[in-house]
């Protein structure tokens, strides 16, 4: 039988198939639905080999298969090849899904687009479902940042995709430059590292780690630094701010990568390399306490969006920071889990956030309203979604954010336990909020631009996606409500209980400011006004960045600029000037008069006899 | 290999095709391309035939060709190539290769032009096939004078207004003008190669003037003082035309000046021919003052990476953001020679060939934009992308290789480098490194997205711009297809590069 491993490498291998076809055939990809189909077909078989490859790897088993790709001094310095084991063939069957999803998806969302975009941004997809399975299922970590790279490229381009528009081009440029600093940082760490311990491979890291062959000293440095690529890619504080920027890329793009796979891929990194931080207790104490603060602050911002993409977005990255806190409290297996559904989930909010946003023609929630009487299956799903983020029983978040919150009590860190909690609260308040307000409560006040009066649920390219997610996210919801899968820890009773119950206070306030009224919006703005004021400003993180940061470094540059033509060259051009003045006047002597020359000879016998006498 | 003389086949080619061009060829365009065309193409299929007969088992110098031309002074024709040679040829024939079909469009003087560049490349090749260091020194110059013609006939004029407090220097001098840039080019690449002659002379003479042979003094053990002395001159010489600070403000000038294809050439070809000299003579011929003198090296070439990608971030003008580049990507190169690791040395000579691809490719978009807009005003252009998708697509991967993107040949290199700054025994070089390469996403992404991935520019002039045509796209697609292949598949430069880093490394800290 052929190994396992090859199964799980056929899924990245079709998308780069498809990606490829589309880069180089360009008559095919300028017919744009054409190319969509190869695109899709592609993927549709790259899901099927990811369960495949899920399937055989469901146990114990684990298929690695490496080929040297950098060699030196006739060794291998570095390999490319799959690690396939039950983590990252659910995590490769995450990305599979929710790309094939996402795509056919995109095929009724960007229907008005133009045949060459659409088939340049298939192309784009294909690229980026190759490279985040490559990351996925990365032997080594070099493999991992070359695909994270690589991710981040994909991130870049369908950010910029409407590249006409000056708010994406910026943030296109502003993503790719956050993150790019983090990953300084995770390169940084991957060079030393492999001063450390002379290999880039997972396997071969963790034998030394168990086998406690890995010098510790310095190694808090390393994990830190791989943590930095993490802060990055993960949208933590403070450089979760291109993550709400992003939200200029198409909708599709946001559910696929800056909800459900690539923004999560920081997570999965912590996940991966669990057993080296695991060396580093004071490191993981970092990752809590950021992760917390960022959930925090993230949930803050997300409560006073009027954006529906930027409420998903900023509660994307506060669900972030939930994964990292419990990865920081030492239960990397919970992270995943949390990671798992959540891609699932979110996924399903932004496609149905999609589905509005094609329906109204804005993003705005204010010029959203009674949306659940003309757009029913979509006020379905979303719900299905809010009520999966809110952690409710039998929907999808369930239990995956109980056992963070289990996960981070266990770990004995009570303060981002208490901030989780709060966040918990939050998450049900605002993302009720948003549902209120698109779904229930008044009809928008028409005299918004582009409202078209007869809002209607998606053709069915869009539904369908939306309905798989959605029995999807029920499904896994429903069956962790029944079956506890045995986690690392036993939470104390009265946790989960709570946890539930703050979910519904956050319910029941949103429904008492959105839909009842009975509280003023204003009124409760007012009664946190320190908070509020704050949060306006983004707690000037992106002020910070933008004014001190940016600025600073083109002031920088330009100080540099001016000193190499003005001063490094000018020194040059004053020797060159010298030079030049020098030869005109030296050309002086030159007279042609034979009484100067004789005058010269004169001198200069008479400078030599003196000098001969008195030297 | 005794049965054809393959090197001078390759070497020469572009000579003989640039005889033909300014004797046979005059006042037909079409032929004189054609015959430039046939020689720069015998000379690419000659370096791919050395790059795949060479036997990587056995190493060392290989395809030796020699006879005596002055025994007197032991002076001979000694022609041989080893792994890092056999890179350096390559990347020369396809950068001549693609330079042919990038100055297709060249009308004034298109038969003195090519003859030039011709004889420009012969010298090039020559210089990384020679073994006998008084040919070596020939080719040199060679492949350094003709440099003046072409910028000074054939160059643009930039606009650089004298000011600061050396402002009367710069009026005097005649800043901006293409003549000052060819000027100033060649006076100070030949200012440079005095310092060579003088080091080469130099250990003639303490060789026992018998043999200019690179073979015969690998084999000598030279005083320490004066390997000190002779690599401190091969290291200022052969560093002036690599750029290196303070003395790179040639190259920002020179680039900005010249036309397409001697851009190309010479940012993509030429400055290795720096670097390959330092590798070669200095590291190859001195190992103590080597050791002795790495953490100049190496220092000086972080200020390198750090000081031209900020001076790059400063620019405004297209050619200098790309000429700017090219002196912090020298740095890398320079770094990872100093490095003295395996890693490191691989990662230098890596990055010779994926800096010469990919500026190369840099030159030739930048003159495709500036034929079809007449500007080099980033802050002028805007939105191009939509007009002209090929050239913007061009120009982001080429972006995308320089600051270090996997998938493309810049990341080989510089994650090399990378790994050998740290093993070395100066592990700070690792920052500045890492910090130029995100300096480097920095400036690139912005000009990127300002010319190409933003909101259209209003400019009446910009309306309505042409793609690239015809010829156009055989110059891009080449050096993409190369750029993105060595990305993808590192071990094809490596394979060679290995064979000859080994003992060279091994002579290095063997002692």
């Amino acid at each position: 039988m052929m190994d396992a491993g090859y199964v799980a490498l056929a899924a990245p291998l079709l998308h780069v198939l498809a990606f490829l076809i589309l880069a180089i055939v360009a008559p095919l990809r300028r017919l744009g639905r054409p190319a969509a189909y190869v695109s899709i077909l592609c993927a549709a078989g790259a899901l099927a080999a990811a369960l495949n490859a899920w399937r055989a790897h469901a146990g114990d088993q684990i298929s690695r298969i490496v080929w040297t790709w950098l060699p030196e001094q006739g060794q291998s310095l570095a390999t490319i090849g799959v690690l396939a084991d039950a983590d990252s063939t659910v995590m490769l069957t995450l990305v599979a899904l929710v790309s094939l999803l996402v795509q056919v998806y995109s095929l009724g969302y960007l229907s008005d687009e133009p045949k060459r975009a659409l088939g340049r941004y298939y192309a784009y997809q294909s690229l980026f479902a190759f490279s985040m399975m490559g990351l996925v299922i990365a032997p080594n970590l070099l493999q991992l940042f070359i695909c994270w790279e690589l991710v981040g490229l994909c991130s870049y381009l369908l950010i910029g995709f409407w590249y006409q528009k000056p708010a994406a081009a910026r943030a296109a440029l502003k993503a790719f430059w956050t993150t790019k600093a983090g990953d300084v940082g995770l390169l940084i760490g991957i060079v030393l590292l492999y001063r450390q311990a002379g290999t880039f491979d997972l396997t071969e890291l963790q034998v030394l780690v168990a086998n406690g062959a890995l010098p510790l000293a310095g190694l808090s440095i390393i994990t830190f630094c791989i943590y930095l690529g993490a802060v990055g890619k993960s949208a933590q504080f403070p450089l979760h701010v291109w993550l709400p920027d992003a939200m200029e890329g198409p909708t599709p793009v946001s559910a696929l990568i800056h909800a459900a796979t690539m923004v999560t891929a920081g997570v999965y990194l912590l996940m991966r390399t669990a057993w080296l931080f695991a060396l580093t207790p004071d490191v993981l104490l970092i990752v809590a306490w950021i992760g917390a603060i960022t959930a925090l602050l993230a949930a803050i911002l997300a409560c006073i969006q009027n954006d529906v993409k930027r409420v998903l977005a900023y509660s994307t990255v506060s669900q972030l920071g939930y994964m990292m806190t419990a990865i920081g409290a030492g239960f990397a297996g919970a992270g995943f889990f949390h990671l798992l559904t959540h891609g699932v989930f979110k996924a399903l909010l932004f496609l149905g956030a999609g589905a509005m946003i094609h329906a109204v023609h804005s993003n705005n929630l204010s010029d959203m309203g009674r949306l659940a009487r003309s757009m029913p299956q979509t006020a379905i799903v979303f719900i299905i979604g809010t009520l999966s983020l809110a952690g409710i029983p039998m929907f999808g978040g369930f239990l995956s954010k109980e056992e963070i919150l289990g996960a981070v009590w266990e770990g004995g860190l009570v303060g981002p336990f208490i901030i989780l909690m709060l966040v918990a609260f939050l998450t049900a308040f605002y993302m009720f909020k948003a549902v209120f307000l698109a779904f229930f409560g008044l009809a928008p006040s028409h005299a918004s631009h582009a409202a078209p009066s007869h809002p209607h649920d998606p053709p069915a390219s869009m539904s369908l996606p939306l309905w798989i997610l959605a029995l999807l996210s029920m499904a896994i919801g429903v069956y962790f409500t029944f079956t506890h899968p045995e986690p690392e820890f036993v939470s104390p009773g009265w946790l989960m209980p709570s946890a539930v119950g703050v979910a519904v206070a956050g319910i029941a306030l949103a429904w008492l400011v959105y839909q009842r009224r009975a509280i003023s919006a204003d009124g409760l703005a007012r009664a946190f006004s320190p908070v509020y004021y704050a949060a306006e400003n983004k707690f000037w993180v992106d002020a910070f960045f933008e004014k001190v940061v940016a600025r600073g470094a083109l002031a920088f540059s330009g100080a540099v600029g001016w000193l190499d033509r003005y001063i490094v060259d000018g020194v040059l051009n004053v020797i060159s000037a010298w030079t030049l003045t020098a030869g005109d006047d030296l050309r002086g002597l030159q007279s042609g008069k034979a009484q100067d020359y004789v005058y010269g000879v004169a001198v200069g016998v008479l400078v030599l006899l003196l000098w001969v006498q008195f030297a | 290999m005794a049965e054809l003389p393959i090197l001078s086949i390759m070497t020469w080619s572009p000579f003989v095709a640039a005889l033909i061009v300014m004797f046979f060829a005059r006042h037909r365009p079409l032929l004189v391309r054609w015959v430039s065309l046939i020689g720069a193409t015998v000379s690419l299929v000659a370096s791919l035939w050395v790059y795949c007969a060479y036997d990587y088992d056995a190493a060392g110098f290989q395809f030796h060709e020699e006879f005596s031309l002055v025994p007197s002074l032991g002076i001979s024709y000694l022609l041989a190539v080893d792994g890092i040679s056999i890179l350096m040829c390559l990347l020369t024939s396809i950068i001549i290769f693609a330079g042919v079909f990038a100055s297709w469009t060249v009308k004034q003087r298109s038969q003195e032009f090519y003859a030039l560049l011709l004889l420009l490349v012969t010298g090039v090749y020559g210089v990384f096939v020679s073994l006998d260091l008084f040919i070596f020194f020939l080719f040199y110059e060679i492949a350094v004078l003709p440099m003046y013609l072409l910028i000074g006939i054939w160059g643009s004029t930039g606009e650089v207004r004298p000011q600061g407090i050396f402002g009367w220097a710069f009026g005097r001098t005649g800043v901006g003008t293409k003549e000052y840039a060819a000027m100033k080019l060649t006076l100070y690449l030949l200012f440079g190669s005095a310092f060579i002659l003088v080091g080469i002379l130099a250990l003639y003479v303490a060789g026992g003037s018998q043999t200019f042979s690179f073979l015969a003094f690998e084999q000598m053990e030279f005083d320490p003082t004066l390997q000190s002395w002779v690599f401190l001159a091969f290291y200022i010489g052969f560093g002036i035309l690599a750029a290196i600070w303070p003395f790179h403000t040639w190259s920002p000038d020179g680039h900005a000046a010249a036309p397409t294809a001697v851009s190309m050439l010479h940012a993509g070809v030429l400055m290795k021919l720096g670097a390959y000299g330092v590798v070669r003579l200095g590291m190859g011929l001195l190992p103590e003052a080597t050791v002795e003198w790495v953490w100049l090296v190496g220092a000086i070439a972080c200020i390198n990476i750090v000081y031209g990608a900020l001076s790059a971030m400063a620019q405004t003008d297209l050619k200098y953001v790309i000429a700017y580049s090219s002196v912090s990507h020298m740095g890398v190169v320079m770094l990872g020679a100093a490095t003295l690791t395996a890693s490191g040395l691989n990662g230098s000579v890596f990055q010779m060939f994926a800096h010469g691809i990919m500026t190369g490719l840099f030159f030739a978009l930048v003159g495709l934009v500036y034929e079809k807009t007449h500007s080099r005003e980033i802050y002028k252009m805007g939105g191009f992308g939509t007009m002209m998708p090929g050239i913007a697509t061009a120009f982001t991967i080429g972006g995308l290789s320089s600051l270090g993107l996997p998938a493309t040949a810049g990341f080989v290199a510089e994650f090399l480098t990378f790994l050998g700054a740290w093993e070395s025994n100066y592990s700070w070089w690792l920052f500045p490194a890492v910090f130029g390469a995100f300096l480097t996403s920095i400036y690139v992404l912005r000009v990127a997205g300002q010319i190409f991935w933003g909101p259209k520019s209003t400019d009446p002039h910009f309306q309505h711009l042409p793609d690239a045509q015809g010829t156009e796209w055989a110059a891009l697609g080449i050096l993409v297809f190369v750029l993105v292949l060595f990305g993808v598949a590192p071990s094809i430069a490596i394979g060679p590069i290995d064979t000859a880093t080994g003992p060279l490394l091994q002579r290095l800290l063997g002692q």
